[in-house]
Order: C-alpha cells, then sequence, then structure tokens
C-alpha cells in the first residue's frame, strides 16, 4: 500500500463515525465516505494533500450524501435535529460546528466512542454488535468479518444489512449511555475491542499475518476506556491483555513475513515498555479481587513475558489460570488453549486427552488452530502420519500465506521423517 | 418517533394476584403514565379484555375459519398496549422498565409505521374512554 493510500485509509476510518453521527445513516455515510475516499485518492497524489485531510473526507462525504440524496431526505433530518439542538443541546450540539477543522479534531473520539455503545446496543444480537463494530470502527471487510466468525460472507452481508436497517428504524441512539446503563453496556464493548485485536493477532486475511494498525486501533480503544471507566478492573485487564500480546508482535514474524512459533521467538524483539505497562496494569487490576476473564488472560500473558527463554515458562502455573478461565468462561477455544499448556506442563498425551473432549464440535473441525496443535501434539507422540492428516486438514482451513507456510513446512517435515524413519 | 410497548403476561398469573399485588401494577402503570404524560410523551394506553373473550379469524382452505379463542394457545398472552412518543429506542426501553410485566412477562417495543387517531368525540362517543368506570 502506497503512502497516500495508507493515509486515505487510516483517515477514512477515523472520518466514518463523524459522519454517522452528521448524517444519522450508517449506510449512507458509508457510502459517501467510499465516493470522497475514491476522489482522494485520484487528486491527492497531483494536488497534494490538503491541510486538514480528515475535515477534506468528510466534508467531501457529506457533500457526497447531499448529492446522492438530492437534498430532500437530507433536509428533512437537518430540520430534524435543528429540533434536537433545541431540546437536547449536549448531545447534538456540534452537529454543524463539528465541520470547522479545529473543533472536527476534538470530537472524533467522542464519536467514535458513541458509535461503539451504538454498535454495542443490547436491542441488537451480540454477533451482530461484533460485526458491526468491526466494521464500522476497525474499518475491516465483510470478508475479513465473515472469517472471523466462521461463517459465509452472504450471511455477514445479511446480517449487517439488517443491524442498519435496525439502527436506523428503531432508533437506537447515538449515544454513550447514561453511568446506571454502563457495567452492562461495557462488557458487549470490551468483548468487541477484544475480538478486533484478535482479527489484527491472527490476520484471516491474505496478506500479513499480522495487521499492526488493528491492533493498534484496538489498543488505542483499550485506553480510551481505562480513561473512561478508570478503576474497572477487567477494562485495565484487556488492555494489559493488549499490550501483553502486541509487545511480541516484532518476534511473532521473520523476515519473510512467516510465522514463527512461541518458543522459537528472539525475546530481544519483545517490547519491554508495552511489557512493563501491562504487568503494571495486570498487577493493579487484580490487586482489587474482582477478577475476570481478561485480567486472567493477562496473567497468563504476563507470565509468557516474564520468560527470559521457553525452558523457563511456568507452563504448570498457565496450565492452572487456563483452567480458571475455563471455569468462568467455558469454551472450546479456552480448552484448546489449556490443552496446549496442558501438554506443555505434563505431556502431549494429556494434551490430547483434552483434545479428545472438543474435536466433535463442528467449530472446532472448522478452526484451523485446532487441527494446528492436534497435528503438533501427535507428531510429538511419534504418530507421524494422524499428525500429517491433522496439518493438511488445517491448511485447507486457513487462507493465511505465512500460515500455510509454516504448516506447510510441517508436513514437508514429517514426511522426511517418514521417509528417513 | 413513536413507540408501541406490547405487553405479553401468563393470564393465570395476574388472575391469581392478591388486592395488594393488582394494587402495585396499578400504581405502577399510573406513575409510568403520569411520567410520559408530563413530558407530553403519552399517546395511548389499552388494556385488552382476557383472551376467554377473544375471537379469531384465520384463513382456512375454504375461506375464512372462526374460531374461539386468541390467535394462538401460548403461555403468555397480549393483554395490552402503549403507544409513546419518544426520541429513540433507549427512552422507550426506559418506559419499559418501569412496568411490572418486563419482570413477570415480556415487553415488547416497536417502532410505529402508521398511525392515526380519531379526534374523541363526546356527542358520538367514538375514541372517549368508554371504559373509564369499569373496574
Amino acid at each position: 500500500m502506497d503512502s497516500v493510500a495508507a493515509i486515505v485509509r487510516s483517515d477514512s476510518k477515523r472520518a466514518l463515525a463523524t459522519l454517522i453521527r452528521i448524517l444519522g445513516d450508517i449506510e449512507l455515510a458509508e457510502e459517501s465516505l467510499q465516493e470522497a475516499v475514491a476522489q482522494a485518492l485520484e487528486h491527492w497524489p497531483r494536488s497534494g494533500r490538503p491541510e486538514n485531510p480528515l475535515a477534506w473526507l468528510i466534508t467531501t462525504a457529506r457533500n457526497k450524501a447531499i448529492d446522492r440524496q438530492r437534498r430532500r431526505v437530507l433536509e428533512r433530518r437537518y430540520s430534524e435535529s435543528q429540533q434536537d439542538l433545541h431540546e437536547v443541546p449536549s448531545a447534538g450540539a456540534h452537529a454543524e460546528e463539528g465541520m470547522d477543522e479545529a473543533v472536527l479534531g476534538l470530537h472524533i473520539q467522542d464519536d467514535l466512542l458513541r458509535l461503539i455503545f451504538t454498535c454495542c446496543h443490547p436491542a441488537l444480537a451480540r454477533p451482530v454488535q461484533t460485526a458491526l463494530t468491526l466494521k464500522t470502527i476497525a474499518g475491516l471487510s465483510v470478508a475479513e468479518i465473515a472469517s472471523g466468525f466462521l461463517v459465509p460472507v452472504k450471511t455477514m452481508e445479511q446480517r449487517l444489512i439488517r443491524a442498519k436497517r435496525k439502527i436506523a428504524e428503531a432508533r437506537i441512539p447515538y449515544e454513550v449511555p447514561r453511568p446506571a446503563d454502563l457495567p452492562e453496556r461495557l462488557g458487549a464493548v470490551l468483548s468487541v475491542v477484544y475480538l478486533i485485536f484478535n482479527e489484527g493477532y491472527a490476520s484471516s486475511g491474505a496478506g500479513e499475518l499480522i495487521r499492526v494498525d488493528l491492533c493498534k486501533e484496538a489498543i488505542r480503544l483499550a485506553r480510551m476506556l481505562v480513561r473512561l471507566f478508570r478503576g474497572e478492573p477487567e477494562v485495565s485487564g484487556l488492555l494489559a491483555l493488549l499490550l501483553l500480546q502486541h509487545s511480541r508482535h516484532r518476534a511473532r514474524t521473520d523476515a519473510d513475513g512467516q510465522f514463527v512459533t512461541l518458543d522459537q521467538q528472539d525475546r530481544g524483539l519483545w517490547d519491554s515498555g508495552m511489557i512493563a505497562e501491562g504487568r503494571s496494569l495486570v498487577e493493579k487490576a487484580l490487586h482489587q479481587k474482582r477478577p475476570g476473564p481478561y485480567q486472567i488472560q493477562a496473567a497468563i500473558a504476563a507470565l509468557h513475558c516474564a520468560a527470559q527463554d521457553p525452558e523457563k515458562t511456568d507452563w504448570p502455573q498457565i496450565a492452572e489460570l487456563y483452567a480458571a478461565l475455563e471455569h468462568r468462561q467455558p469454551s472450546p477455544v479456552v480448552t484448546l488453549n489449556r490443552a496446549a499448556a496442558v501438554s506443555k506442563a505434563q505431556g502431549p498425551e494429556a494434551g490430547l486427552k483434552l483434545l479428545a473432549t472438543i474435536e466433535e464440535l463442528p467449530d472446532m473441525q472448522r478452526y484451523h488452530y485446532f487441527h494446528s496443535v492436534l497435528g503438533a501434539l501427535l507428531a510429538e507422540c511419534g504418530r507421524a502420519s494422524e499428525s500429517i492428516a491433522a496439518f493438511e486438514q488445517a491448511l485447507l482451513l486457513t487462507r493465511n500465506p505465512s500460515e500455510r507456510a509454516y504448516l506447510q513446512s510441517k508436513v514437508t517435515a514429517l514426511l522426511g521423517q517418514d521417509k528417513a524413519g | 418517533m413513536l413507540y408501541a410497548l406490547l405487553i405479553y403476561q401468563a393470564e393465570e398469573v395476574t388472575e391469581a394476584y392478591g388486592e395488594s399485588e393488582q394494587a402495585a401494577v396499578m400504581t405502577a402503570h399510573g406513575q409510568m403514565q403520569e411520567k410520559a404524560k408530563a413530558k407530553r410523551q403519552f399517546v395511548a394506553a389499552t388494556k385488552l379484555m382476557p383472551t376467554s373473550s377473544a375471537t379469531t379469524l384465520r384463513g382456512a382452505r375454504d375461506g375464512i375459519g372462526v374460531i374461539d379463542g386468541p390467535f394462538a394457545e401460548t403461555k403468555e398472552h397480549f393483554g395490552g398496549f402503549y403507544l409513546l412518543d419518544c426520541a429513540n429506542l433507549d427512552e422507550a426501553m426506559d418506559y419499559a422498565r418501569q412496568l411490572p410485566h418486563a419482570v413477570t412477562g415480556a415487553i415488547e417495543i416497536r417502532p410505529v409505521a402508521y398511525n392515526e387517531v380519531v379526534t374523541p368525540d363526546p356527542e358520538t362517543g367514538i375514541g372517549v374512554e368508554q371504559f373509564e368506570t369499569l373496574p
């Protein structure tokens, strides 16, 4: 991606939330922003980048929306929002001034946060909440979201269309909820931020294995939430978890962009600043004695980061933490990770025994990482042909080139071993 | 925007209410209505007779079938509704939460697509609250 395209892409993501607030319609905002982005990609390389690219994109997109709606529909919305101004001065007061360049920058964050709470509104089903946030806040494509949720693209498209329709028809507000509703609404937001990070951490799309921009976006959102909900241990736990995971990102791929497993990573490449911040956050959070899934996961990540070399990893404690996590938040993915930890602490047979409890589940059968872990444990047990079958199954399920290369190398090594033995 | 708050409740539960429980339900409705009226958001409130009084017309192979009873034999029945003028879904949800049926039954919130009201006419009696005096 060249630099102009990269700038346009990151600016357009920031512009969307504000446009949605101004236009009061997600669909309209997305479409008109797309047109503005196309115009930017055409003009900016020739005539130079405007002084305030963000304001340029928003203004241009807004004008496109006006063209598109032939002013009629929009004028009705504007006159409605004018009425709203008198009733709720704090909520919509900057709808028009928002176009001013200086004011604009100040409101972008507010608009994003407002939009997150809209996307995570309880009147929308949980899968819809996450999908919508990934689309409108993180700027993922429908295909990427579909892949993240293990559903067909068509299904995801329909889900997003229904969601936008419901927001418009039922008038789900663009507001940060009242303090009384915040705890309940926050849980949904946290899990969405976590999912955004995961999409960047192990990208499902073709291309880079790790999408640093997405990880940074999730961390940025988590920081915003920590500022807003100071003292809420699960919010700190989430930020700690993201920082600790992201601290390893430079070591997770090699010079060729290939995936490097945890035990093979150059630990000198880990970001010690992020690790220190993450550890201090999770320690402070755990001190409040209100543990939750994010704090436990952050504690696991902190143990990984504390080991100077792989042999010094405290696998028994990690396995125990996964058991605690499984108890609080039972899910086959947690069991899968616990199996990997248990195999390190007690040997591959113990890990395989845990995998056997989830292997029948359709979600696991469709999940490439399940087959990848299974393949590794079988290989450790010397069951080469079964291991090859598992790795090949994993290969069928992931399109990520780096991950495919890793799996392919495992298969090749095992085939070589087979011939040698 | 107009929202309909559709109230669903198991009839055996409401039938079994004692005097004090009945009074508590009515008080909650009264308080909610007062708030909505004070904020000029109240449009209509309708309570239906029990389903034992219901007649259902339903398309059948040879025309229209007439059934003695409600639309569906379910545990919870549609018992009545409010029409409220709210700024957004959150406001409508706030009103719904003030009603005991949100706990003892269910309240479905639906945005209203079309609504036409006849101005009450005391001479003909159309649109006047005719059942005001009923217990």
